[in-house]
C-alpha cells in the first residue's frame, strides 16, 4: 500500500478522432463525430444518428499479425486493440516481442460481445451449416475476446480481466487497474473498455425510447447534454485506453508522466431509494462520489473540474444535483462541468474510458473541452449552478483536481480522482 | 487431378494461416503443417474448411484426423473428390 499510481499512455478510437492527436484537435474544436445512418431511417429506428468511429480492420495491419487478423470480424475487438496497442506505444512501450510481462496486466470491459459474430453464428447454425464456422469465431464470441486480443499482443502475465457494468464499465475498469496496482499486485494495467453498437444493440435502445429522435435532420446537434430540448441520447462505438503504472516503476523506465490516479470508488444504489434498474439511487451516487473524494485524499472545494456522465437525458438535472450535493459546491462555486458525450453520443461501455482519456488530455494540455449544443441550458440545472460553470467555448486552465464519474443500469456507480502529476504530491 | 497441381492450390490456401513465408514457398508433400509451417493447431479445422469450399467436397471428422502434412492433405483430397457425395 501507499504507492503512487500514475499515467503514462493513452489511446483512443473516437467516433469524433481515431488517435490521440486527431481526438485532442477534436476536444479542442468542440467537434462532433455524430453522424445521420440512411441505414437507421430504413430499419424504422426513432433514433437515426449515432456516433461512429472512422475505423477499418485494416487499421490493425501494423499491430496483429496477418495470421491473428485474418478471420477477426468484429468491431469492437478491432476498436480495443487499437486503442491498447496505441496506449503501450504512446508509454514508449514496443509490441511484437517475445518477452512475457509478469508484472503487467490488463482490465478491459465491454456491454455486449461481437454481435457480428453472433450474428454470423445465428445465420450458419439455422442454415445447418455450424461445422463451417471455423475456429476463430469463438474467440470473438467471448467477453473476454477483447482482453484476450490484448493481453496475447502485449505478452501480459499479471492479472487478465474483462468487467462489465453497464455505462460504468470503463471508469471502472479504470479503478481495478489502479487498486491492483495501489496494493501492490501488480505494477503496471493496461486498462479501459470498447463498445460497437450495431444496429441489433441500437434497436433495442431505440425500443426503450431514451435516444434522441427530434435531430435527424441535424445530425451534430442531436447530442445535447443539459440542455432545455435534451431529449434522449445518441449511441456512440469506440474504445479508450489507458497504460496506468506504480510511480516509482514509471520513474525507473524515465516514462512521461501524464496525470495521477489519486483514487475512486465504485458502488451500487441497489435499485432501492429511488433506484431502478434504469435510474441511480441518488444516495448511492453521493455515497459514490464522496468516498471517491475520500479515497483520493482530497475534499469537494479541490475539485476543478467534473466531467460529467451526462448522458443528455432526464437524468442530467439529477445528477447535476447529486455532484452538487457531494461536494457541497452550487451556483457560482460549482466546478467547471462538461460532457464529451455532447461531441460524441453515449459511447456505453466505452463511455468511461474515452472521457477518461479526454480528461487526462485536458489534466495535461491545460484547457477544458466545451459543452457543445448548450445554448438552450435547461433552466432547472441553471438554478442549481451557475451557467458559466458550464462551459460552451474551450478555455485554458491549469487543472489540478478532476473528478469523473459514470453511471449505469442496474444502479452501478464509478467515481474517480486525477490529478496534475506534482513530484512532491 | 495431379498431385502437384493440388500441392500448388494449397500453398495459396495456406497463405494466410503461416507468417512462415519462405517455408511455404519451399513445401513439398513432407512438409508438416504444424511443426514445419507454423501453423496454430486450432486452425487446422479453417484450413480443411477452406479446401472443402475450393473443391465442393466434404472432409469428415474422421479423414480430417489423417492430416497431418501436405502429402496427406493431398490424399485425403484426391479421396473425396472420387467420392460420390
Amino acid at each position: 500500500m501507499g504507492s503512487r499510481v500514475v499515467v503514462t499512455g493513452l489511446g483512443v478510437v473516437a467516433p469524433n478522432g481515431v488517435g490521440i492527436p486527431a481526438f485532442l484537435a477534436a476536444l479542442k474544436n468542440g467537434s462532433s463525430g455524430v453522424k445521420y445512418m440512411p441505414k437507421y431511417q430504413e430499419l424504422n429506428f426513432n433514433c437515426q444518428v449515432c456516433g461512429m468511429p472512422e475505423f477499418e480492420l485494416s487499421d490493425l495491419e501494423s499491430y496483429l499479425s496477418e495470421v491473428a487478423l485474418y478471420g477477426l470480424r468484429g468491431s469492437t475487438i478491432g476498436y480495443a486493440v487499437k486503442a491498447a496497442a496505441d496506449a503501450w506505444l504512446d508509454a514508449g512501450n514496443t509490441l511484437n516481442n517475445e518477452e512475457l510481462l509478469w508484472e503487467t496486466g490488463c482490465v478491459f470491459g465491454n456491454s455486449v460481445a461481437d454481435t457480428e459474430a453472433m450474428k454470423r453464428i445465428i445465420e450458419f447454425v439455422d442454415a445447418k451449416q455450424a461445422r463451417k464456422l471455423g475456429s476463430r469465431i469463438v474467440e470473438q464470441l467471448m467477453n473476454s475476446g477483447a482482453t484476450a486480443y490484448i493481453s496475447g499482443l502485449l505478452g501480459l502475465g499479471n492479472r487478465v480481466i474483462t468487467n462489465s457494468a453497464a455505462c460504468a464499465t470503463g471508469s471502472q475498469a479504470v479503478l481495478m487497474g489502479y487498486e491492483y496496482i495501489k496494493h501492490g499486485t501488480t505494477t503496471r494495467m493496461v486498462v479501459g473498455s470498447n463498445e460497437y453498437v450495431d444496429p441489433y444493440i441500437f434497436g433495442a435502445f431505440d425500443s426503450m425510447r431514451i435516444l434522441a429522435r427530434k435531430f435527424n435532420h441535424a445530425p451534430q446537434q442531436a447530442s445535447r447534454p443539459m440542455s432545455a430540448t435534451a431529449g434522449g441520447f445518441v449511441p456512440g462505438s469506440g474504445a479508450g485506453a489507458l497504460v496506468l503504472e506504480d510511480l516509482e516503476f514509471a520513474l525507473s523506465r524515465n516514462a512521461n508522466i501524464y496525470a495521477e490516479v489519486l483514487g475512486g470508488e465504485t458502488n451500487s444504489g441497489g435499485q432501492r431509494g429511488g433506484g431502478t434498474m434504469t435510474s441511480p439511487n441518488p444516495e448511492g451516487v453521493v455515497s459514490c462520489i464522496k468516498n471517491a473524494l475520500k479515497n483520493a485524499g482530497v475534499e469537494g472545494k479541490d475539485i476543478d473540474l467534473i466531467s460529467g456522465h451526462l448522458p443528455a437525458t432526464a437524468a442530467d438535472k439529477m445528477e447535476i444535483e447529486n455532484w452538487a450535493a457531494s461536494l457541497n459546491r452550487y451556483g457560482d462555486d460549482f466546478p467547471l462541468t462538461n460532457s464529451v458525450k455532447s461531441m460524441i453520443g453515449h459511447c456505453l461501455s466505452a463511455a468511461g474510458s474515452i472521457e477518461i482519456v479526454a480528461l487526462i488530455l485536458q489534466i495535461m494540455h491545460k484547457f477544458v473541452h466545451p459543452n457543445i449544443n448548450l445554448e438552450d441550458p435547461n433552466p432547472e440545472i441553471a438554478k442549481i449552478v451557475s451557467l458559466e460553470r458550464l462551459p460552451t467555448k474551450c478555455i485554458s486552465k491549469d487543472i489540478k483536481i478532476a473528478a469523473k464519474a459514470n453511471f449505469g443500469f442496474g444502479d452501478v456507480n464509478t467515481c474517480l480522482v486525477f490529478s496534475k502529476y506534482e513530484k512532491n504530491g | 487431378m495431379d498431385r502437384q497441381v493440388i500441392l500448388n492450390e494449397l500453398k495459396k490456401v495456406l497463405v494466410p494461416y503461416t507468417l512462415n513465408k519462405e517455408a511455404l514457398n519451399n513445401i513439398n508433400e513432407q512438409t508438416d503443417l504444424i511443426k514445419d509451417l507454423k501453423i496454430n493447431s486450432a486452425n487446422l479445422v479453417d484450413i480443411i474448411i477452406d479446401a472443402e469450399n475450393q473443391y465442393h467436397i466434404e472432409i469428415d471428422m474422421d479423414s480430417a484426423e489423417r492430416i497431418s502434412n501436405v502429402g496427406n492433405c493431398i490424399d485425403v483430397i484426391i479421396e473425396k473428390m472420387g467420392s460420390p457425395n
